[in-house]
């Protein structure tokens, strides 16, 4: 797995590529609780486009980062969810709880 | 012995867990004595490392496939045997990466949930501590919380899910069952 992080305005995107597992999804914890707890960014974006595999450590260290982002007041938004990964979130019935946008464009919208 | 159902885990005389996808349905090892041995596609001895999860997952997936499982169950496949081996490693191995895991894969005839035919049998062997079965009942779905959904991605996408403790060892055997299609041409 690998995480680029792109910064505009008040917003981080994270371009996430490859596959979140046990192996790497404490990586993906530690970068979403970092910019929502310590950074305070009022809007953490997370571009799955380019995630081949999720399992269910990586829906957790999503969900950590949801709960990070409600705890702070920051949002917390998903996009280019492909089809694996739209299949696991919904699989974990959990999918409904994150706000998810179709593109990026949506989810850096005012 | 225990066995498991949905939500809970109870006790049996005789040492399996045991379910199929849609309910209760327990299966004692002397039950599942129809089911032939089949044949052996694929045997691997592992470390119990997260980086090999990767290597497990592609192999399986070319073997899903070859065998003429649709994507979305190859897909289901890969995900059960993954979410199987990272509880092996965070609980019975308490997250120690030297420890062994064996995971054969064979073609067997099977039935179950009104269904039967060729099938792909999975069965994962390690040499932790014994499972507690308080740790397999997962959690409550409406619980939104980091955590516990493993189990339940293993239940949701086999037909078949047994758990036993023999001689030291940890045995997990995963079935599913092949739909009727036409094995991949060039596969």
């Amino acid at each position: 797995m690998k995480i680029a992080a792109r910064h505009l305005d008040m917003i981080t995107i994270f371009d996430i590529s490859g596959d979140i597992d046990l192996a790497t999804s404490p990586e993906l914890r530690k970068a979403l609780l970092r910019e929502l707890r310590e950074l305070k960014i009022p809007r953490v974006v997370l571009n799955l486009g380019a995630v081949r595999y999720i399992d269910s450590s990586g829906v957790a260290s999503l969900v950590e980062g949801l709960k990070a982002s409600r705890d702070v007041g920051s949002r917390l938004i998903l996009f280019g969810l492909n089809r694996t990964v739209r299949e696991v979130l919904q699989l974990s019935k959990l999918v409904k709880i994150f706000e998810i946008c179709e593109d990026e464009a949506q989810s850096v919208a005012p | 012995m225990y066995y498991l159902d949905r939500h809970c885990v109870r006790k049996s005389a005789s040492g399996d867990l045991s379910e199929t996808k849609r309910g209760i349905q327990i299966r004692r090892p002397e039950e599942s004595a129809h089911v032939s041995r089949g044949s052996l596609l694929l045997r691997m001895e592992l470390r119990s490392n997260p980086e090999m999860l990767c290597v497990v997952r592609n192999a399986l997936g070319q073997l899903a496939a070859t065998l003429g499982f649709s994507d979305p169950e190859c897909r289901a496949v890969v995900l059960a045997v993954d979410e199987a081996m990272t509880n092996i490693i965070r609980h019975a191995y308490r997250g120690d990466a030297e420890q062994p895991i064996e995971a054969s894969f064979r073609r067997i005839h099977a039935q179950g949930d009104g269904k039967s035919g060729d099938a792909l049998e999975i069965v994962l062997e390690d040499r932790g501590v014994t499972v507690n079965p308080k740790k397999l009942c997962g959690r409550a779905l409406e619980d939104v919380k980091p955590g516990g959904l493993g189990l339940h991605f293993i239940r949701q996408s086999m037909d078949t899910v047994e758990f036993s403790r023999r001689k030291g060892r940890n045995q997990l055997r995963l079935v599913k069952i092949l739909n009727v299609q036409e094995p991949r041409k060039g596969s």
